[in-house]
C-alpha cells in the first residue's frame, strides 16, 4: 500500500538566491532514490509538500518542468517556521518531498489555443513551469500564441530573469516585464501588472489566461480583462490555503465544498464565482 | 436465517472467543461517565448505558497518532529519512459499539479512503481489523436525531454484527461476512424472538423526537446556504471552544507536527478543530475565516452541505446528539439546522 504522507528523500543538491533581499531562495532537489525520481510524474501547476524531519512541512509550487529532468526546483518565500529552516538549509543535505498533489494547468482543454500568462511576484514558480514546458518542442505545436505579462516590486526582486531572456530571444514568446515604480536603467515597462495587462490588451479569441499573483493583482486584473471580453471560463487561476495532509483528508483547505490541495490548486474564475470567498 | 440468539450470563463462550483474536472493548460506567474500557468477561459489560461520553472514533483515529518515525541526526547515514513504523499488532473488537457510531466509521470511510489507490493507511490498516459488534438502541438518548440522518437506533451500516437487547438475551444478526465464524456455533433465534427485536426497533424509533429538515440546505445553492442571514444570530453565543468537534464522531479534521527527543524524532497527527483561528490561518497573517461566525458556519457548512456535495449524499452528521450534550453554551445542531432549512 502506498503511504500517501511518507515523503520521497531528497538531497538539496543547489540553493540559489532568488531576490535582492534575499527573502526567496531557489531549491534543486535530487531524488535519492532514482525509482522515486521516476514516480514523481507530474505537470506544471501541480505542488509538493516540502518535507523537513523534525520541523515539519510547507506546500509549495514546483517551478521546474518535467522536460528538464529528474531534479525538482522550488522556488520558498521566508514566511515562517518551514520555509526559514529551508532557508537555512545547504547543499548535501538530506530532506523530503511529498506530491505531486493538486491538479496541473488544464492543459489538454487548452490544446490549440493562444496562452496569457500573468503573474506578479513570487507567485510566479509553477508560471515558469508552464513557460518552459509549453516552451518545448513536444508541446510548442499544440499551442497557438504565448504571452507573457509578469511584474515584480523592483528589478531586483524578479525572479528567473535569466531564462525569461531566454524564451524572450527564441522569438516564439511575446514577453511583458514590468516593475511598480521608475528606476534609473530600467528600460522595460512601470507599473502594476493589471495596468500592463490593460495596456497590452491581449485578445480574448480563442485564448486562456493563466493567472498566479497576489490577491489584489487578482482583484484588478480582472476588470481590465472582463472589458475586453474575457469570460470566466477563459481565466484560470492558482489558489492559495493553509494545507496540512495535501490530499483531501486533514479538513483545513477548503473553498466551500472543494478542497484546494486535491481539487484544486487551479479553478477556472467561473468555478470561483459559485464558491465562498474563504481564500 | 442467520439470526442467532445468545443468553447473556452464557456470553463468556463468545467472549472468550474473541478475546483469542482481539483486544476487547465496550462501554462501561465510569461515575457519572461511560467510558470505552478493556473487558474481559460477560459480568464486566454494562446493559444500562445510553452511549459514551467520548466516540470511539480514537480507536481507529487517535487523538494523537504516529505517522512517521526518523533519526534525528544528520551525521547518521539514515538520519532524517522518515519512515513508517510497524503499526499496532493486536487487533480490537469493539463491543456494543452503538450504530451510530458505527455508521459514522462508514461515513468516515469515504473521506479516508476517498482515493482507493492512496488510501490514509492508519485509517485503513486498523479500520480493516478491528471487528465492530454493535447493540442497537431500545432507549434512545432525548439528544438523539439518528432517524434524521440516514440512521437509525437499529441500523447496522458499518457493523459486523447487530445485536439486538431482548432483556436476558441477545438476538444476533450477522452483517459482514468476517461476523458469522465467531457466531456461527450459537442456537438459532426462534421466529418469536426475531418479532420482538423488531418491535423493539420501532418502539425506539417511536421515542426519537428530535427532527431536523435539511430539504432546503440540500436543494439550495452553495453560496445561498452561505449567505443565510440567520448564521449572524445562531453563531452569537458559540465561544469557539471546539468541544463538539472533538466528541463528534464524524468530525475527522487533524494538524500534523514533528516532535523530537535526543536522537529519536517521530511525525504524530493531532485532532484539530475548525473553530481555531489558527487552522486556516495562512504563514502572512491572511485568514480565510478570520472571524467567530465563519468557523461556526464551517462547521455545520460541512457536515450538512459539503460532505454531502462530495460523497454522493452522505452527511457528516450521524445523530448522535453529543455536540448538544457538551457544548457549554448549549447550541443545539438541530436548531440550527432547522434554522437553516428555513429560507
Ligand atoms: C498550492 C500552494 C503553492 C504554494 N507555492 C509556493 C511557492 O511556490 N513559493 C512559496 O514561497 N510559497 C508558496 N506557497 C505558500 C507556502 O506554502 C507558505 O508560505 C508556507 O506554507 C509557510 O510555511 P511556514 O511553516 O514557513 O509558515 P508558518 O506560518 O510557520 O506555517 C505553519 C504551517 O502552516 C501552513 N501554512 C501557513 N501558511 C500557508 C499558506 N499560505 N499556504 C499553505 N499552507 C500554509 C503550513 O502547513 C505551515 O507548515 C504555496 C502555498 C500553496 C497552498
Ligand atoms: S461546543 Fe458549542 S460553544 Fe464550543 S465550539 Fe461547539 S458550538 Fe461553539
Ligand atoms: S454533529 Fe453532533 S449530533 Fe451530529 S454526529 Fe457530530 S456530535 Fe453527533
Ligand atoms: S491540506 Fe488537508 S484537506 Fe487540503
Amino acid at each position: 500500500m502506498i503511504n500517501p504522507y511518507l515523503p520521497y528523500p531528497v538531497r538539496i543538491r543547489d540553493v540559489r538566491v532568488a531576490t535582492e533581499d534575499k527573502s526567496l531562495r531557489t531549491f534543486e532537489l535530487e531524488f535519492i532514490n532514482s525509482e522515486d525520481a521516476r514516480a514523481f510524474d507530474y505537470l506544471p501547476g501541480q505542488f509538493a509538500e516540502l518535507s523537513i524531519a523534525g520541523c515539519g512541512e510547507a506546500p509549495i509550487g514546483i517551478a521546474s518542468s518535467p522536460t528538464e529532468g529528474d531534479n525538482l526546483l522550488f522556488t520558498v518565500f521566508r514566511a515562517g517556521k518551514v520555509t526559514s529552516r529551508l532557508h537555512n538549509m545547504n547543499p548535501g543535505d538530506i530532506m523530503g518531498v511529498r506530491g505531486p498533489l493538486g491538479n496541473p494547468y488544464p492543459f489538454d482543454k487548452i490544446r490549440g489555443k493562444n496562452v496569457v500568462i500573468i503573474a506578479g511576484g513570487y507567485a510566479v514558480t509553477t508560471l515558469r513551469s508552464t513557460m518552459i514546458w509549453l516552451l518545448h518542442p513536444d508541446n510548442r505545436d499544440n499551442f497557438g500564441d504565448i504571452t507573457f505579462i509578469y511584474g515584480a516590486r523592483t528589478p531586483g526582486m524578479l525572479l528567473y530573469m535569466q531564462v525569461i531572456q531566454e524564451w524572450e530571444k527564441s522569438g516564439q514568446v511575446e514577453v511583458y516585464i514590468t516593475i511598480d515604480r521608475e528606476v534609473p536603467g530600467w528600460d522595460r515597462h512601470v507599473g502594476f501588472v493589471p495596468q500592463i495587462v490593460e495596456k497590452v490588451s491581449p485578445s480574448p479569441d480563442n485564448s486562456v489566461a493563466l493567472i498566479c499573483g497576489p490577491p489584489v493583482m487578482i482583484r484588478f486584473t480582472q476588470p481590465g480583462l472582463d472589458k475586453i471580453g474575457w469570460k470566466g471560463d477563459q481565466i484560470i487561476l492558482s489558489m492559495e490555503n493553509r494545507m496540512k495532509c495535501g490530499i483531501g483528508i486533514c479538513g483545513r483547505c477548503n473553498v466551500g465544498p472543494y478542497y484546494v490541495c486535491k481539487d484544486g490548486p487551479v479553478f477556472t474564475k467561473v468555478q470561483l464565482d459559485m464558491l465562498p470567498k474563504e481564500y | 436465517m442467520l439470526e442467532k440468539i445468545v443468553f447473556k450470563d452464557k456470553l463468556d463462550g463468545l467472549l472468550d472467543k474473541l478475546g483469542r483474536e482481539y483486544g476487547l472493548f465496550a462501554p462501561v460506567k465510569d461515575g457519572i461517565h461511560t467510558v470505552w474500557t478493556a473487558v474481559f468477561k460477560a459480568g464486566d459489560l454494562d446493559w444500562n448505558f445510553t452511549n459514551t461520553d467520548l466516540s470511539p472514533k480514537g480507536f481507529l483515529f487517535p487523538q494523537t497518532e504516529c505517522m512517521l518515525v526518523f533519526e534525528n541526526d544528520p551525521g547518521s547515514t539514515e538520519g532524517m529519512i522518515l519512515k513508517q513504523p510497524e503499526p499496532e499488532d493486536r487487533p480490537k473488537a469493539l463491543f456494543n459499539i452503538r450504530p451510530c457510531d458505527a455508521k459514522a466509521f462508514a461515513v468516515l470511510d469515504l473521506v479516508f479512503e476517498q482515493d482507493p489507490e492512496k488510501p490514509d493507511v492508519y485509517w485503513k490498516e486498523k479500520r480493516g481489523k478491528t471487528l465492530l459488534l454493535g447493540l442497537a438502541c431500545n432507549n434512545p438518548c432525548p439528544a438523539c436525531f439518528c432517524t434524521s440522518v440516514n440512521c437509525g437506533p437499529h441500523h447496522t451500516d458499518g457493523l459486523d454484527i447487530l445485536m439486538q437487547d431482548l432483556g436476558d438475551r441477545l438476538l444476533l444478526t450477522p452483517v459482514s461476512p468476517r461476523a458469522e465464524g465467531f457466531i456461527s456455533d450459537l442456537d438459532h433465534a426462534s421466529e418469536k424472538d426475531i418479532k420482538l427485536a423488531s418491535e423493539l426497533e420501532q418502539k425506539a424509533v417511536g421515542m426519537i423526537k428530535g427532527r431536523v429538515n435539511m430539504e432546503n440546505i440540500q436543494a439550495g445553492s452553495i453560496i445561498d446556504v452561505f449567505e443565510h442571514s440567520a448564521w449572524e444570530r445562531l453563531h452569537e453565543s458559540c465561544i469557539n471552544c471546539g468541544t463538539c468537534t472533538f466528541y463528534c464522531p464524524t468530525c475527522h479534521c487533524f494538524d500534523i507536527q514533528d516532535e523530537t527527543s535526543g536522537v529519536y524524532g517521530r511525525r504524530v497527527r493531532n485532532w484539530d478543530t475548525c473553530m481555531s483561528p489558527l487552522f486556516t490561518l495562512h504563514a502572512s497573517g491572511h485568514n480565510p475565516r478570520g472571524g467567530k461566525l465563519a468557523r461556526f458556519r464551517q462547521r455545520f457548512m460541512h457536515k450538512f452541505k459539503y460532505m454531502p456535495f462530495r460523497l454522493k449524499g452522505a452527511l457528516g452528521c450521524v445523530g448522535c446528539g453529543r455536540c448538544t450534550q457538551k457544548c457549554p453554551v448549549n447550541i443545539d445542531v438541530r436548531h440550527v439546522v432547522n434554522k437553516i432549512n428555513n429560507n
